[in-house]
């Protein structure tokens, strides 16, 4: 962080510091104030930026982004995007546990597909034949463990050979979407339709709403999970072992940390939420899957992880924002006859603006602290053993 | 049992192998072309994980090319101009800022995905237009070579080109003074800048060269595979050219082969279609990739990667 320079003279920071009105405050004040600064101004230009493309296509910015705001907000809409908040919040704690023990696990796709795909495939029976509380309890397992057990052929590779995990979390990806699929349209179809997708659970069996609001109580749960993961990370022996790993491997295992076990460990935990934001999605919102649905959370998430710093108090908002822009972005960009895929662009933009911003605002490090050092460290790390440079 | 039998023996009829080498090698055009770019850029030192960005952006440009231009080749052209533009985001960016190439590469990708849906939508309004088949150009003699002859030698012009490609990059790296500035950037920067030679403007050529050939891939896609965009259309593509990269070492014969091997499991589903042998293509798609799996973990140790590679270069520091 840029060293706070109490001297008369224009001190040499980058422009979007200069105007900064915590100068007078304390250390510490100011750091969360250029954080957030930080964090703030790249989301802010890529509304700009996307508000020049519409200009561009020949939409209304000013009607696209008071219809997000309608639609996201307005009216008791903003309930919906709470709804969407309980899978996001999920998604993003899975993300930041690995981010954080210098793993990229970019297989979430599959993760979640395959804990969705299992909840609607036994939810039905266990509902008809267990009470609701307890069927809930064991589907959220089932979910997560189905989270889990994809990850362990890349958590191993990764371990044991060091094989690089971005490659192989992306193709047990592709493998687990199409895996999912053969279950939708197989051993899990429901034969009564003729559209391939799952039977459906029963309304009455969902999970309750919160009373007097139409958000169910998995945005609850979510939000316990977050709570309690942050206390894990941040106050616990474990969440120190995972960001030594995370800053420094080799300074881990110096230190004694089994760094295998502490890999498989992040990852089958990542894997494991990852299935928790499925099932709490699945029993929460959408009650079946059809085939070749995929709501690809992990995608739009990333950046917002980022952002918020891989903290997971922090991670709130931001994703509270984002489920914001989602919602209301679904019916906005229906409006101006554009297809959803545009608030990829969006959150493309963020992630671009984010790196830049960060160049800007310290030139020396390079734009990357919004990645843990390990994680840069993991980019120079062999993707497969690496020959000894000489 | 006989029905097994039966089903076996329809798999060795001639017009199944000449349609399974033949759909090979145009399902594996595409990949080489990528998979040759992105051994361009990691053997200089850059990861480009915006593969698959650059692939649909090119086949957009390239389709939007071929359609308004009434030709393949300009269809081509415009595809890899489309790919250098995204790749100039990554010049810019990752090489000559030093942003972390991770980053920009996914937000390259999710840009890509977005932009060529929305900009499809916005031009077509939900139509999906058909370019006309362009011709193939068979080999005379050649062609006539039974069961092999009209699956290898009757291909569109661009196929060939590809093959002749393969052969260039390979003398490039090999046999010329850019080539070995390349390595070195990937292998050892600090030598290269030592020499005189600027780190920077090598990787930057490279990356360059990297987008021009997946733009040309994604137009491959577009033009002659299929006929018209649809937005998301690489479906994983530009992820597999990274492996096959990976896996070849970035040696471009390798390359080739590699991606012949994956354009076969692509391919695979309608040649069984001929034999009438019905396997759901939930199970088709997989191969592709748990081939790809399984090769990653058969030869974990054998690949091998430039040590520089996804480090950004910054003169002087350690």
């Amino acid at each position: 962080m840029a060293v706070a320079t109490e001297t008369p003279a224009a001190p040499p920071v980058a422009p979007e510091e200069a105007g900064e009105p915590a100068r007078a405050l304390p250390g510490w004040t100011r750091t969360l104030a250029v954080t957030t600064l930080r964090s703030l101004v790249p989301v802010v230009l890529a509304l700009l930026a996307g508000a020049v493309l519409l200009l561009i296509l020949g939409r209304s910015p000013v009607r696209f982004y008071s219809d997000v705001f309608r639609y996201g907000i307005q009216m008791n809409n903003w309930q919906n995007s709470a709804v969407l908040m309980a899978p996001l919040l999920l998604m993003a704690a899975a993300l930041v546990v690995v981010f954080r023990a210098n793993i990229w696990n970019l297989g979430y796709d599959a993760q979640y597909l395959l804990g969705a795909v299992f909840v609607v495939g036994y939810g039905p029976w266990m509902f008809a034949h267990w009470p609701t509380p307890v069927a809930d309890v064991v589907l959220f397992l089932i979910a997560g463990t189905a989270g889990a057990i994809w990850t362990i052929v890349p958590a191993l590779l990764r371990a044991y050979f060091g094989t690089n995990e971005i490659i192989t979390t992306l193709m047990m990806s592709f493998i687990g979407i199409d895996v999912a699929n053969i279950l939708v349209k197989g051993p899990f179809q429901d034969p009564t339709v003729t559209i391939p997708q799952t039977k459906t659970i029963p309304y009455a069996d969902m999970l309750p709403n919160i009373p007097g609001t139409r958000i169910h109580v998995g945005f609850l749960v979510a939000i316990g999970v977050v709570l309690v993961l942050h206390y894990l990370l941040t106050r616990t022996s474990f969440g120190l072992r995972l960001k030594v790993f995370g800053e420094n491997p080799k300074a881990a295992r110096h230190v004694g940390i089994d760094v295998r076990r502490l890999i498989v460990t992040s990852f089958l935990w990542s894997g494991f939420l990852i299935g928790l934001s499925a099932a709490v999605d699945i029993l929460g919102l959408w009650s079946y899957v059809r085939a070749n649905w995929n709501p690809s959370y992990g995608n739009t998430v990333i950046p917002f992880v980022f952002l918020a710093r891989l903290n997971l108090l922090a991670v709130i908002p931001f994703v509270a924002f984002y489920a914001v822009l989602s919602t209301g972005g679904d019916l906005a960009t229906q409006a101006v006859s554009l297809p959803t895929d545009f608030l990829l662009v969006i959150v493309a933009l963020i992630l671009l603006f984010m790196a830049v911003i960060e160049f800007l605002g310290r030139r020396r490090a390079l734009g990357q602290s919004y990645l843990t050092k390990g994680l840069k460290d993991a980019l120079r790390q062999p993707l497969f053993r690496r020959r000894k440079s000489t | 049992m006989t029905g097994v039998l039966a089903a076996a023996s329809g798999l060795f009829t001639q017009s199944f192998v000449t349609a399974l080498i033949a759909g090979g090698v145009l399902a594996s055009v595409p990949l080489m072309f990528t998979a040759l770019g992105e051994a361009i850029s990691e053997r200089s030192g850059v990861l480009n994980i915006g593969l698959e960005g650059m692939m649909l952006v090119g086949a957009y440009t390239g389709f939007l090319g071929a359609y308004e231009a009434h030709s393949m080749w300009v269809g081509f052209l415009t595809g890899a101009v489309g790919g250098v533009a995204a790749a100039v985001l990554m010049v810019v960016l990752s090489v000559r800022m030093g942003l972390d190439q991770i980053v920009i590469g996914i937000a390259i990708t999710l840009a890509g995905e977005g932009i060529t849906s929305v900009l499809q939508q916005a031009q077509f309004g939900g139509a999906y237009p058909r370019l006309p088949a362009y011709p193939q150009v068979a080999i005379p003699g050649l062609e006539s070579i039974p069961v092999l002859g009209k699956s290898l030698f009757d291909q569109p012009l661009v196929v060939y080109f590809g093959v002749v490609l393969v052969g260039a990059v390979a003398f490039m790296f090999g046999r010329t003074r850019f080539g070995l500035e390349l390595r070195a950037a990937g292998e050892k920067p600090e030598a290269l800048d030592a020499a005189g030679v600027s780190v920077l403007n090598t990787r930057s050529y490279a990356t360059l060269a990297t987008g021009a050939l997946a733009g040309l891939g994604g137009a491959y896609l577009s033009v002659i595979a299929t006929g018209t965009f649809t937005p998301f259309m690489t479906q994983g593509q530009g992820y597999m050219a990274i492996v096959i990269a990976m896996l070849a070492r970035g040696r471009p014969a390798w390359v080739a082969v590699a991606s012949f091997v994956f354009g076969i499991s692509l391919s695979i589903s309608t040649a069984l279609q001929l034999t009438g042998i019905n396997i759901s293509t939930d199970v088709i798609n997989m191969l592709p990739f748990a081939a790809i799996m399984l090769a990653l973990v058969v030869f974990a140790r054998s690949a091998y990667l430039p040590p520089a590679l996804a480090v950004p270069y910054v003169r002087g520091a350690r």
